[in-house]
């Protein structure tokens, strides 16, 4: 905390209790803030603004889901059993990234890094996956052109898909800045930002599975 | 004009060719050839004058606040010129295209013309003004020497530069859109706007709106944490709280039009059917989504303007504001109102009579909150001793203009009512009346108010005046004839009309237009007659207006950190409260001061992004995934950067406060000697 010295130092002549002492007005002995003092809380509001474009997919989704232009519905296109494989391999990834943040915290860089690469790893397994159901569906003659609601499906998807893809450029990143530079204050401040980056992820995906998959197999 | 889209012409220049420039339009050539001019002229004063690097160093890759600010105050007067361009081809082309004539202007242009209005006042002008006015007061208002993220904040200006690049590219190469302002499909969509005007829209929208979202964050950040100790929420100055309402609503809605616009591009794109007639799409869709985005977006533009207002109200009025925690209310619950209100843009969309009466409720409560905020600024001027000062002005021609303006909105958000007149000039006469009367003068009041703080002298009066009696009477000439033919059920976006009897009322409307046009030019003559004569209106005490927030307790211009000492806030009004309690400044003990260091980053991003948006257009491939490459690889280059922040020597500091103390002293003479 920063300690805050009476202005009336400037005229210390002047004995005075301290009831009729004029308040201090300026903080004589500041410390700056320290580096990264509002980074948390600002990723935080970024991801709450990305939060919001999700809000709009799924809102699409749920409008367009239904108007399938005489085209094939989920039951039609969807296999659960390689979504549940996909769904496993990004809630393992939250996983592992947890251990990541618990070697953070032991100030063990090499147990980070690997744990970030195990991460990375579940990452393009789930990027894999996706991209094979989309090649699928793709072949099928299922593409985001066949109707509002593969539109709507491929875009929520896929944007999911896009920011997982963009996490593991982050990731890669990271893990080659913590090497340089080991676990600076810099950088643990980055591994935690990745973290709520990629624990969003797998909220998101959370809804993704249970509104698009799980529900439309219902429908 | 161009009926047919340009085919993709090949691999290196996709659909651009010499055939997208409009060297048929000689309105556009002559345009072209005037800028062109004036920008050569430009670039050879700035290379005579070796000012390049300055410009580089100082101002382009500068991380303060403050430069940051007065570039986005820049960004919007020129833009301002071009969007009034705009409207005065509109008032021309629709005061002579009677009686069989059909003006000047080709469909194709004017439908261009009003597209490109619309765009730019509100992303381009309006947008920045308040942009740049957040960013330079509020972190002088809480008592920081920044914003939280000062890299942010460079790479966010360039963003919104960028994107107003990219739309006045589209004047000279290839078209705007032809959609209004608000592009909505199936319009937009590929099957009716073929060409690359939707898409010139649609980039520098996304480019210009990366940058607000992050501002945005920016700036809510900066006020919840970097407050001045002592410095609690209800002891913020109301500008602050305005700006935070602002910025708030920015993230919450500027997403849903990063969606919105997006779809589209993927409908445009790729081939999806978000908002097509067939494949199942819905236009409803869009047209809900970018409202939600939109009606928070008026709101966005005015609340700040509300902070000015109320600071200079209380200023001028030598008072402590009337009801400043209802104010705050006030503020907050308009920011929430602003959610619930979207659907009053499309009453006659067929909703039916329950939503529409909803959402007509939800916009006349708006009505409340605006008028508490409208007493309050009658009650803070009811027994003070008014000076009549420029801002001051501005803010009594803003309570009567606005008024007029609220009751109209409130004529319109009767359903039955908007039957009527929706899509008329009433809706026309109504919007321009909030926007102007309440953000553009607002505006107006700011920059006469902010300016001795920014720049170390004030605003020549005499032309302050002449601008003020022209733009405030010539706003209701242009304006009251359109609400005169709202009425009579003229609708709007009309290029050629039948009834000659109209003709008239768009003549006096032209009137109106050519009184602010004076307006415009008075204001441009009174900033270069107060730099002329800088030295006779010098503010040597930092505190011309007797002012009562932070802003006015350090010098004009202030030091690059802000304040030598964090003041330490007891009161609201602290600067108020200060010279009241006789608060010396601190003449030594001095500190090494933490600051951000300048990056040239944000508008190396910026370009790339232009670039990249640039070939998105035009569908030069292989130019947008090098773009794109290019973008993410120098996002990565720059997180391999951690040295960004310096301190400025404790004797340097101590340097500067000197200077001031000398200036203070000077002033002090000069003030007993006459």
């Amino acid at each position: 905390m920063t300690t805050i010295a009476t202005s009336a130092g400037i005229v210390s002549d002047q004995p005075q209790n301290p009831e009729d002492a004029p308040p201090s007005f300026y903080d004589l002995e500041e410390h700056a803030h320290p580096e990264g003092y509002s980074t948390m809380l600002g990723f935080w509001i970024y991801l709450m603004s990305d939060c919001l474009i999700f809000a709009i997919l799924f809102a699409c989704y749920g409008v367009l889901g239904g108007n399938l232009a005489a085209g094939p519905g989920p039951r039609d296109l969807f296999e659960l059993p390689l979504i549940a494989l996909n769904t496993a391999m990004l809630l393992f990834s939250s996983m592992t990234y947890g251990f990541a943040m618990l070697s953070m915290q032991r100030g063990n860089v090499r147990g980070t890094q690997a744990w970030l690469l195990v991460t990375g790893l579940f990452g393009l397994c789930f990027l894999g996956i996706e991209l094979y159901e989309f090649s699928h569906l793709i072949h099928i003659g299922a593409g985001p052109q066949r109707s509002a609601f593969l539109s709507a499906f491929f875009t929520l998807v896929g944007t999911h898909g896009l920011h997982v893809t963009f996490g593991i450029v982050w990731l890669v990143t990271l893990v080659v800045q913590l090497g340089r530079k080991g676990l600076i204050p810099a950088n643990q401040r980055r591994v935690a930002c990745l973290s709520m980056f990629w624990h969003f992820l797998d909220v998101i995906w959370i809804g993704v599975f249970t509104v698009v998959y799980l529900m439309g197999m219902l429908r | 004009m161009t009926p047919h889209p340009a085919p993709d012409s090949g691999f290196f220049l996709g659909r651009l060719s010499l055939e997208a420039l409009p060297l048929h339009e000689p309105i556009l050539v002559a345009t072209f050839g005037v800028v062109a001019l004036g920008g050569l002229a430009l670039l050879g004063l700035l290379t005579k004058f070796r000012l390049w690097g300055y410009l580089w160093h100082e101002w382009f890759t500068s991380v303060d606040h403050k430069k940051i600010g007065i570039m986005y105050m820049v960004l919007g007067l020129v833009m301002f010129l071009r969007g009034f361009a705009d409207a005065v081809m509109m008032r021309i082309q629709q005061a002579i295209a009677f009686n069989g004539s059909e003006g000047y202007l080709t469909a194709h242009h004017y439908d261009q013309v009003f597209t490109a209005h619309g765009v730019i006042m509100i992303f381009f002008v309006a947008m920045p003004f308040v942009t740049g006015l957040m960013n330079y007061v509020v972190p002088l208002q809480i008592g920081a020497r920044d914003v939280s993220f000062p890299f942010l904040n460079n790479f966010s200006f360039w963003m919104t530069t960028a994107g107003a690049i990219l739309v006045m590219a589209s004047l000279f190469i290839g078209e705007f859109a032809q959609t209004g302002w608000l592009a909505f499909p199936p319009l937009s969509g590929l099957a009716y706007s073929p060409n690359v005007g939707v898409d010139y829209y649609l980039w520098s929208l996304q480019i210009a709106g990366v940058g607000t979202t992050l501002s945005g964050i920016n700036l809510i950040v900066t006020i919840l944490r970097l407050r001045a100790p002592g410095m609690g929420l209800m002891k913020m100055p109301i500008f602050t709280w305005t700006s935070l309402a602002t910025n708030i609503l920015i993230v919450a809605s500027f997403p849903v039009l990063t969606a919105v616009l997006s779809l589209l591009t993927l409908d445009r794109y790729v081939g999806t059917n978000f908002f097509t007639n067939d494949f199942g799409g819905s236009a409803m869709m869009y047209v809900n989504l970018i409202w939600i985005w939109g009606h928070p977006e008026v709101y966005i533009l005015i609340l700040p303007l509300f902070g000015v207002y109320s600071e200079v109200t209380s200023t001028f009025c030598g008072k402590r504001l009337f009801g400043y925690t209802s104010m705050v209310y006030a503020t907050m619950v308009i920011m929430i109102l602003s959610y619930l209100v979207w659907l009053h843009h499309f009453f006659t969309m067929g909703s039916g009579a329950s939503v529409n009466s909803f959402f007509g409720i939800t916009t006349m409560i708006i009505s409340i909150p605006t008028g508490a905020k409208l007493f309050n600024w009658l009650f803070t001027m009811y027994r003070g001793r008014i000076r009549y000062e420029l801002p001051m002005m501005w803010t009594v021609a803003f309570m009567l203009t606005f008024t007029i303006g609220g009751m109209t909105g409130v004529l319109l958000a009767v359903p039955p009512a908007d039957f009527v007149l929706h899509n008329s000039l009433f809706l026309i006469a109504h919007f321009h009346n909030v926007i102007i009367g309440g953000v553009l003068f607002g505006i107006f009041a700011a920059i006469n108010f902010w300016w001795p703080k920014a720049f170390g002298f004030r605003l020549n009066k005499f032309w302050g005046l002449v601008s003020f009696w022209f733009w405030v009477p010539g706003f209701w000439v242009a304006f009251t004839p359109l609400y005169v033919m709202g009425l009579m059920g003229v609708t709007r976006r009309m290029r050629v009309f039948d009834d000659p009897s109209l003709q008239i009322w768009f003549v006096i409307a032209g009137i109106g237009a050519a009184m602010i046009a004076a307006g415009i030019g008075a204001l441009l003559i009174q900033i270069a007659v107060s730099i002329w004569k800088r030295e006779e209106l010098r503010d040597t005490t930092g505190d011309p207006w007797d002012g009562r927030t932070l802003e006015w307790a350090t010098s004009s211009p202030p030091p690059e950190y802000n304040f030598a000492f964090t003041p330490v806030i007891h009161d609201l009004d602290a600067w108020y409260d200060m010279k009241n309690r006789n608060a010396g400044r601190p003449q030594g003990g001095y500190r090494d001061i933490h600051m951000p260091r300048g990056t040239g980053t944000g508008a190396i991003l910026a370009a790339i992004a232009l670039v990249f948006g640039f070939a998105m257009v035009w569908h030069i491939w292989w130019l947008a995934g090098l773009g794109f490459i290019a973008l993410i690889a120098t996002a990565i280059h720059h997180t391999f950067n951690y040295d960004r922040d310096f301190h400025i020597p404790a004797a340097h500091v101590a340097e500067v406060e000197a200077a001031r103390a000398r200036q203070l002293e000077a002033g002090q003479l000069v003030t007993a000697g006459t």
